[in-house]
């Protein structure tokens, strides 16, 4: 069936097809031109070949189950979108959580958020021909991810952040590794400010390149760094504060045209904000109420299961090193005390009936987290702009409905008219500056 | 103070076609008709409410319950900080609303993945076909009716 | 086919230039693209193993890297790349989705490619680590070793 361009286009025109695989390291989108010469004259932009059919699955899914899809809709920033889904849960169940599971939340968000805005300019940098940029913003962003291995075991795809706090407390390590995270970062930066802001090529490239005014911008819906850029200042952390936000001190840079340049010099200059915000949290977190324990002492569960058949077991577990920083101990810090949607600890499984009746409770079909009827939208700040996720629920323990307002469907959406008039080679510091990640786009 | 005025606002000003007004969990929904959903959008834009963006459209399939989809609109105002749920009802026979595509330039995106999705007609979109699914896909895959695993192969697939 | 002590050496050889000259084409569609980016970069890097240079076209290049989902409308695009690659060439699974459809079975979701192209190498992983990928290089190059080196030209059939 021809497209919606084989049938508008002129007849002396090039119609040219940037196919769903291509170069440009973002993800897999179709954009057909219309061309004249090298100008583009009209183009077609088709999404969907990642549609990976994430609102349908998630309903076929209990609500602790479906965290791990949530991982992998923006997977650069994948800690942001955890973050959304549980915070929007918490607001139905109205559950509080700890102080220091909202700091250590607030450090993996702002890790995330930094390695999504390296990725994004790393690949639009590469595109240009600035192979360099690439490789120093990969070596920065494996620093941070080591970081983020330490505490929540994995490098991308953590489900870390879980329903009522976090899954296990910050590594005893965790300030040496982070420290080293920042300093690495901040000279990386500082590198690229000196290869990139005043290049000639670069600049050529980027400037007075797709601008984007402001009441066009919030009639697409845009938000996020991309709608900073040409002026408007709208950040939901600022806008209504989540978690410690409105305890932390930090900036919210502007751009002034909304050009490619200002998306890239936005999104550069909330990198060093981001740090600022990891140094004030490390400072203000308050500190762990129990001591971090050696994990190889103690009984094994077989044994203490068996022991507990004739009395409650009083002696200290040997746990599996899979849950280290998740003990009972560490449960003030890190979950919030609320037995409709935290998971019980494993010390009370092992060592009592009623701890293994609430284990049974929590995972069986039909009970565990049941949320009340009704339905909730919450948003945060995410590395493209505001992500929401509205939920309906209609009190079982599936979601009836779970959508994702992505941010990024509504920057693409302008893609269209972005480059009409421009030619071929601007299309991808455009495209490359919009950050198009397919998870997100295409659910 | 001026959160619960818009609720009111709105009742007062379009009496009829409000049908209920509710806050739950501090999100603020109004039900309305379909067919004063422009009006309606055109008065929320305006000042002093000035929703000026829209964040997000979607649709809810409530099988068994007639109407059963439902169109759910979030909507932002920039100057007061302040978030708006519209929802309206439609009945299966008559899946069709009017489109805002004049009003907002994303939501010919969204009301295309909608329509993708679900199956609603929208009166006055440009250029309204599918988006996510490929052509010669038959169904509308989010419909509660439609089952999770039913695969339309696009080439012939090999074991 | 028999081997005379002149075709054997000559299959080695050509096997021992082959493996460490991949030029690979990456087909790279969902998260696993990210590690894909890590395993080519500074602190993992495949250039060591003679794998560095990334041909964006499917004519010059000679193993293809399917890296994340493969949906299905996705699906006709990857067998006409496949079938624009000139022989000899590989194919990698990288990642659980090119596998086998991974957490993904759905009504969109192609479960694994092999339902499409025939695959030489399998790296599982949600995503892989670095490591991991290094690991399947490494057998890839393995294989490629001991295969039958298609120094006549002769038709595989699939």
């Amino acid at each position: 069936m021809p497209t919606r361009i084989q049938k508008e286009a002129r007849k002396e025109s090039l119609l040219l097809n940037m196919g769903p695989s291509h170069p440009a390291m973002h993800g897999t989108i179709r954009i057909m031109l219309e061309l004249d010469g090298e100008r583009i004259l009209n183009s077609e932009v088709e999404v969907g070949y990642l549609h990976r059919g994430f609102e349908k699955t998630c309903e076929a899914r209990t609500y602790f189950n479906l965290l791990p899809y949530t991982d992998r809709l923006n997977y650069v920033s994948p800690l942001i979108n955890n973050l959304g889904y549980v915070m929007a849960l918490e607001k139905m169940f109205g559950v509080e959580v700890p102080e220091r599971a909202q700091y250590i939340r607030v450090i993996m968000s702002e890790l995330s958020r930094i390695s999504d805005h390296l990725t994004c300019l790393a690949a639009m940098a590469m595109e240009c021909g600035a192979f360099t940029v690439f490789l120093y913003k990969m070596k920065a962003r494996e620093f941070i991810w080591d970081v983020i291995e330490e505490t929540t075991g994995a490098r991308m795809t953590t489900s870390y952040i879980r329903i009522g706090g976090v899954r296990a407390d910050l590594h005893p390590n965790c300030r040496t590794t982070l420290g080293k995270a920042i300093v690495e970062t901040r000279k990386v930066l500082k590198d690229i400010h000196g290869l990139l802001d005043k290049n000639k090529i670069f600049l050529n490239r980027t400037k007075d390149i797709a601008v984007v005014s402001q009441e066009k911008a919030i009639s697409f819906g845009w938000t996020g760094p991309c709608l900073r850029s040409t002026g408007v200042y709208y950040d939901v952390r600022k806008a209504s504060p989540y978690l410690v936000y409105d305890k932390l001190n930090f900036e919210v840079p502007l751009g002034e045209r909304g050009d490619n340049y200002d998306r890239y010099m936005v999104r550069m200059k909330e990198m060093e904000q981001s740090l600022r915000i990891i140094e004030q949290a490390l400072e203000k977190i308050p500190r762990p109420s129990a001591p971090a324990r050696v994990m190889a002492e103690g009984m094994e569960p077989a044994a203490a299961i068996k022991a507990s058949r004739e009395k409650r077991v009083e002696d200290r577990l040997r746990l599996s090193p899979n849950l280290e920083g998740s003990e009972k101990e560490r449960y003030n810090d890190i979950l919030a005390a609320s037995k409709a949607c935290v998971v019980p600890p494993k010390e009370d499984t092992y060592t009592s009936i009623e701890g293994l009746i609430s284990h049974f409770k929590f995972f069986m079909r039909d009970h565990g987290i049941r949320p009340p009827k009704g339905e909730v939208y919450f948003s945060v700040e995410g590395g493209n702009g505001e992500l929401g996720y509205y939920i309906v629920s209609d009190g079982t323990d599936k979601p009836y409905r779970l959508h994702l307002r992505a941010p990024c469907f509504h920057i693409v959406s302008a893609l269209e008219e972005m480059i009409q008039g421009h030619y071929v080679a601007d299309i991808i510091p455009t495209f490359g500056s919009l950050n198009m990640i397919g998870g997100e786009l295409d659910r | 103070m001026e959160k619960k005025k818009i609720l009111e606002d709105l009742k007062q000003r379009f009496q009829d076609k409000v049908k209920e007004t509710s806050v739950q969990f501090g999100d603020e929904t109004a039900v309305i008709d379909k067919e004063a959903l422009l009006d309606v959008v055109n008065f929320l834009k305006a000042k002093p409410f000035a929703c000026t963006m829209l964040l997000d459209l979607t649709c809810v399939d409530h099988i068994g319950q007639e109407p059963r989809f439902e169109m759910v609109y979030h909507l932002y105002s920039l100057s007061n900080k302040q978030r708006l749920r519209i929802k309206c009802r439609l009945p299966e026979k008559e899946l069709s609303i009017d489109s805002l595509t004049s009003i907002w330039k994303n939501a010919n995106w969204l009301e295309r993945e909608v329509f993708d999705l679900f199956g609603v007609d929208f009166k006055g979109h440009p250029d309204l076909r599918r988006i996510f699914m490929y052509d010669g896909f038959e169904g509308y895959p989010l419909r509660k009716d439609y089952p999770l695993r039913k695969r339309q192969p696009r080439i012939p697939l090999r074991d | 086919m028999e081997g005379s002590f002149i075709t054997t050496k000559f299959n080695h050889i050509l096997g021992w230039a082959r493996k460490y000259s991949l030029f690979h084409y990456p087909y790279v569609t969902a998260c696993c693209g990210m590690e894909y980016m890590s395993a080519a970069c500074a602190h993992f890097d495949i250039d060591r193993f003679g794998a560095g240079w990334t041909r964006f076209s499917p004519r010059q290049s000679d193993m293809l890297l399917v890296v994340g989902t493969v949906t299905q409308k996705l699906a006709p695009v990857l067998r006409t790349v496949y079938e624009q690659m000139t022989e000899p060439k590989w194919v990698v699974a990288f990642g659980t989705c090119a596998v086998s459809g991974g957490i993904y079975d759905n009504y969109a979701v192609v479960q694994g490619i092999d339902q499409i192209i025939p695959v030489d190498i399998y790296i599982p992983g949600c995503p892989p680590r670095p490591e991991t990928v290094l690991n399947g290089l490494i057998k890839l190059q393995e294989k490629i070793q001991k295969q039958e080196q298609e120094w006549r030209w002769k038709r595989r059939r699939y």
